[in-house]
């Protein structure tokens, strides 16, 4: 009924017509009727209109009947509303850009937080889906948890009970020469069902099938065949092929060999966060698996009914069966796997992919909510303001009989316009606010393709400007219809002195805008501090922006003998240092915060024995961190040598087994660095003693906020690492690092390309400084600052203006008073003084309430700090100064013009 | 003698018509409402124009413009399947009211 009302509501015009229509027709008939019956023309038209009754009358009850009241009130109010708005241009822009503003920066964070953490992965049925992870508490230096080993994959996915089913990944690089430039690409390795895992059909071609994952043999030492088909990512394939559908069934060449493509995979698909441009299948090798050789993230779809906790238990019964299954080869024994304790940890995938961008989301969408609490405090203060100008016109209302719910429904229209216009504003603003977020976020942030302003960001964008209008329309709206207001008609317009009671509300407004202002100031601050403590960390190289770096893969194809190898890498290393300008050069297998994670083909972490260490005769212990490093490497980096030296070209060539490791394994061993320097360590029993020739200093491996993995640092070429029988073995995925301060200008670049090429020709040379590298590993800590810091400015410059607005009110009404106080003999300054005292005590409030709302509040960012407290007392002190300043003067400004009220002319006025 | 028409009697008399006439248009509607009620009753006939609305707002009846016998063009009327529900209700009803004020009105034993 009410809808059919409304619809009318909207067809009245036609409905009018319509009626006219009908009637004519109904006059007509019923005058033919008349003059059938032999009335005289004329006479029987007048007998037609009189059998009709009174046409104005019918067509009043015609409209009644198609009118709504309540709808019909709040069209006048809107009108009205809309009337004032336009009387009063320069407030309505006011409050509609501070709402626009609020308003769309919250919309924009949320629409990162709904991307990012409320909407579902892009998989199908993706709350089945978890991430395998294990934990190895016995196995302490595993930040991540335990990755799984091949033949631990093989065990879970043959005999498991609870995985529709389970695939494994290792995200790595590699180069391709066949398209254009040699170009080294991201990469990722598969196994067996990651894709049915996944089931996300390809765009075009298909998936692996089993045959993909058979391989071919390749030669000793690994336990992987070479692979012959690739699948390309949709960005690689567009970026490359300009999506031609003809590339399916292509050849590229990847690391040296020639690979078929055989399928692309869609726009929205990722392999958890990996971001990568080739997909190629992992062919495992069964009969050269071992226990170990824990470089495989996994993920598995549960069955439906099964939970995480029973999903748990199945994989804990398998790890016994894993260990009795395999080997590490003769004269080792898998109980070392029993005391690294190795327990499952399924999660949900999801929380895998969000990582640790969750509090940075939360705080920052507090922090905005935050911000436009304090927006909401200044439009109610301003329609306060408005709403005091406007008492007579009210007062003259409700003398003439208005009633209460009405004039407050009249305000209350007028405050959800304005919201309305601010969050249709918003929202616009939301549109490129998330494409500048977008440009500042992290680049690491997760899901970004899958930002974008939806019907849920609109929908939260209105019900925030539905609520903020509510909240800040309803205290004038209800202060100012009082009842009893029609009676203050008569003492209006006398501006008396001002009692404080009528400030109440609005000083308690300034009182929580400073509040929530501090909270923000606080939260910035102990960012800034945060940061400045990071500055004072020894991240293990120095001078970030003279370091120039280079990653490579050296394939089968640049060489199948390790020394040649080797060779080729020092010859690069040579023409690198001999380029001008160049203090030297050198490579390992990453640089620190590089993230690229394991080396394939390498071992990457591993537990060692000292000679001289005492205890039980077992090689388990807690895992080390492997890295490889050239000669010249820790010089050129600026890894300080605390002990001892680096290693030289002599000793590569000639396969000596000799070591440098980390200061704080150097402790955790032998108690002194020096005291390390000569002594022995192995990793495999098989292995020859390795002398310890060099200790350097603690290197922040994975990022500032990280502390150092206990290192060993390997020759780039050994006899002892995964090769069998004494086989020297070289790593191949390097990255060179290059010391100059002549980084990134083109010309240097150029020379660097050349260098490299001068050796080998299809070697990919993209180069790019340890600066970024380090940035981008305080990206998410940087993105935070800087969001807060957004946060902060506007809370201040918000809470100022808050101030200001009050003060200079309440100056405005106390003229008449300042003009008799400065008649009698007060001095400016003491008139000055007295208003900013009035600011100050406001200030003071809202700073003691916001300090202990800041305590409680910023123990929710403790994750993202580092090197202080959450209550750190250096900001804690300043940011009240700070504020106390800011209000200070806030207050000044209006003060002195209070003090320069002419006593003549302000007593005049009446 | 002709009567005013009783409140709320106009709608259910709308609905009968047109339940026995079939789609008919404001003109016919009027016509054969007066030709039932045998001069009992003095309709102002645009009123029921605004009660035609008020029928169809409830969805009771709907309509559409047709053509009319002397060929013009003219808004037809029609029942709905709610509308033959609404008959149903408000007939009952009004047997059970006519009933009872039957009791009342007709004169008792003993009563002069």
């Amino acid at each position: 009924m009410i809808w059919r009302r409304l619809v009318d509501l909207f067809r009245r015009r036609r409905l009018d017509t319509d009626l006219d229509a009908q009637l004519a027709y109904h006059v007509d008939a019923l005058e033919a009727e008349f003059r059938a019956q032999g009335m005289p023309a004329d006479e029987a038209r007048a007998a037609a209109r009189r059998a009709m009754g009174g046409v104005t009358q019918i067509q009043d009850a015609y409209r009644d009947q198609l009118r709504i009241p309540v709808i019909d009130t709040i069209r006048h109010d809107v009108r009205d509303a809309a009337r004032a708005m336009r009387r009063n241009v320069t407030f309505t822009v006011v409050v509609v850009s501070t709402l626009a503003i609020g308003i769309g920066a919250n919309t924009t964070v949320f629409t990162v937080l709904n991307s990012v953490l409320l909407k579902p992965l892009a998989y199908p049925k993706p709350d089945e889906l978890v991430a395998l992870k294990l934990s190895a508490p016995g196995a302490p230096g595993l930040a991540d948890g335990l990755r799984l080993s091949p033949s631990m994959f093989r065990t879970f996915a043959d005999r498991n009970r609870v995985f529709q089913s389970l695939g494994v990944f290792v995200a790595t690089r590699s180069t391709v020469t066949d398209v254009g430039e040699p170009e080294e690409v991201r990469a990722i390795g598969i196994s067996d069902g990651l894709l049915q895992t996944f089931n996300v059909p390809p765009a075009a071609g298909r998936w692996f099938v089993v045959g993909d994952h058979l391989g071919a043999r390749r030669p000793p030492p690994t336990p992987l065949r070479q692979y012959t088909t690739v699948i390309l990512s949709y960005g690689y394939w567009q970026r490359r092929f300009a999506g031609q559908q003809s590339v399916v069934g292509r050849t590229l060449t990847v690391d040296g060999l020639p690979k078929t493509i055989v399928g692309v995979m869609p726009r929205e698909f990722r392999v958890v966060n990996a971001d990568t441009e080739l997909i190629f299948p992992l062919a495992f090798d069964e009969p050269r698996f071992t226990l170990a050789g824990f470089n495989y993230q996994g993920v598995a779809r549960l069955r439906p009914g099964v939970t995480i906790p029973q999903a748990n238990a199945d994989v804990a019964s398998l790890i016994p069966v894993w260990m009795q299954s395999w080997s590490d080869g003769p004269g080792t024994s898998p109980r070392i796997y029993e005391t690294w304790e190795i327990t499952p940890d399924l999660r949900p995938l999801k929380h895998e992919v969000i990582g640790g961008v969750t509090d940075v989301l939360w705080v920052v969408m507090a922090t905005i909510g935050l911000v436009m609490l304090i927006a909401c405090a200044n439009v109610t203060n301003l329609l306060l303001v408005r709403a005091e100008v406007r008492q007579k016109e009210l007062a003259v209302r409700a003398a003439l009989g208005a009633g209460r719910a009405r004039l407050i429904r009249g305000l209350l229209v007028e405050s959800v316009l304005l919201g309305l216009l601010g969050g249709a504003l918003g929202a616009g603003l939301a549109y490129a606010g998330v494409r500048v977020l977008l440009a500042i976020g992290p680049v690491n942030l997760p899901r970004l393709n899958e930002i974008s302003v939806d019907a849920r960001t609109l929908g939260f964008a209105a019900v925030l400007s539905l609520l903020s209008s509510v909240m800040f329309g309803l205290i004038p709206a209800l202060k100012y219809t009082a009842p009893g207001i029609a009676a203050t008609l008569g003492t209006l317009g006398r501006t008396t002195s001002v009692s404080r009671q009528r400030h109440r509300v609005r000083s308690a407004l300034v009182v929580v805008q400073v509040a929530i202002a501090l909270v923000l100031l606080v939260s910035a601050g102990l960012m800034i501090r945060t940061f400045q403590s990071i500055r004072h960390v020894e991240p293990g190289f120095t001078q970030a922006e003279h370091l120039q770096l280079l990653r490579m893969y050296f394939s089968q194809t640049a060489g199948t003998d390790p020394e040649r190898v080797t060779r080729m890498q020092h010859a690069i290393q040579d023409k690198l240092a001999s380029i001008p300008g160049v203090v030297s050069a050198a490579f390992g297998s990453a640089m620190p915060m590089e993230g690229f994670g394991p080396n394939l083909g390498v071992v990457n972490f591993g537990s060692i024995r000292a000679q001289d260490q005492v205890g039980p005769a077992s090689d388990g212990g807690p895992v080390r961190l492997f890295k490889y490093a050239s000669p010249g490497f820790f010089r050129t980096a600026g890894t300080r040598l605390i002990a001892g030296r680096e290693i030289t070209w002599t000793e590569v060539y000639d396969l000596r087994p000799v070591v440098v490791v980390s200061e704080n394994l150097a402790r955790e061993l032998w108690g002194t660095p020096s005291a390390a320097v000569g002594k022995y360590i192995r990793h495999l029993p098989e292995m020859p003693w390795h002398e310890v020739i060099g200790v350097v200093q603690d290197v922040r491996e994975n990022g500032v906020y990280e502390h150092t993995p206990p290192t060993v640092y390997w020759p780039t070429m050994s006899a002892s690492l995964n090769a069998r029988a004494g086989q020297p073995n070289a790593i191949r995925g390097v990255t060179f690092v290059v010391r100059s301060n002549r980084t990134s200008t083109p010309g240097f670049l150029n020379q660097i390309r050349q260098a490299v090429w001068s050796v080998n020709p299809s070697l990919p040379a993209s180069p790019r400084t340890m600066r970024e590298v380090y940035d981008q590993s305080l990206a998410r800590t940087s993105f935070t600052l800087v969001m807060l810091a957004i946060a902060a400015s506007m809370a201040l410059l918000l809470g100022v203006v808050g101030i200001y607005g009050v003060i200079a009110y309440v100056v405005s009404q106390r003229r008449r008073e300042i003009g008799i106080r400065a008649a009698l003999g007060a001095q400016q300054g003491e008139l000055q003084r007295m208003f900013v005292r009035q600011g100050l005590a406001l200030a003071g409030i809202g700073i003691v309430a916001g300090l202990g709302a800041a305590a409680a509040l910023t123990r929710l960012m403790s994750t993202l700090l580092y090197g202080i407290t959450p209550l750190d007392p250096v900001t804690y002190l300043a940011v009240p100064v700070v504020l106390a300043i800011a209000t200070a003067l806030a207050s000044y400004v209006p003060a002195r013009r209070a003090a320069s009220v002419d006593p003549v002319e302000a007593l005049a006025v009446e | 003698m002709a009567t005013e028409v009783l409140h709320g009697t106009l709608d259910l008399m709308v609905l009968r018509t047109l339940d026995a006439m079939g789609p008919q248009h404001g003109f016919g509607l009027a016509k054969r409402i007066l030709q039932v009620s045998e001069g009992l009753l003095e309709l102002n006939q645009g009123t029921l124009y605004p009660a035609l609305l008020r029928l169809e707002q409830r969805r009771w009846i709907k309509s559409r413009w047709g053509v009319s016998e002397n060929n013009r063009k003219a808004k037809f009327y029609e029942l709905t399947t709610r509308g033959r529900r609404q008959i149903r209700e408000e007939t009952a009803s009004w047997e059970l009211t006519v009933a009872l004020m039957a009791k009342f009105l007709t004169k008792q034993a003993g009563e002069p």
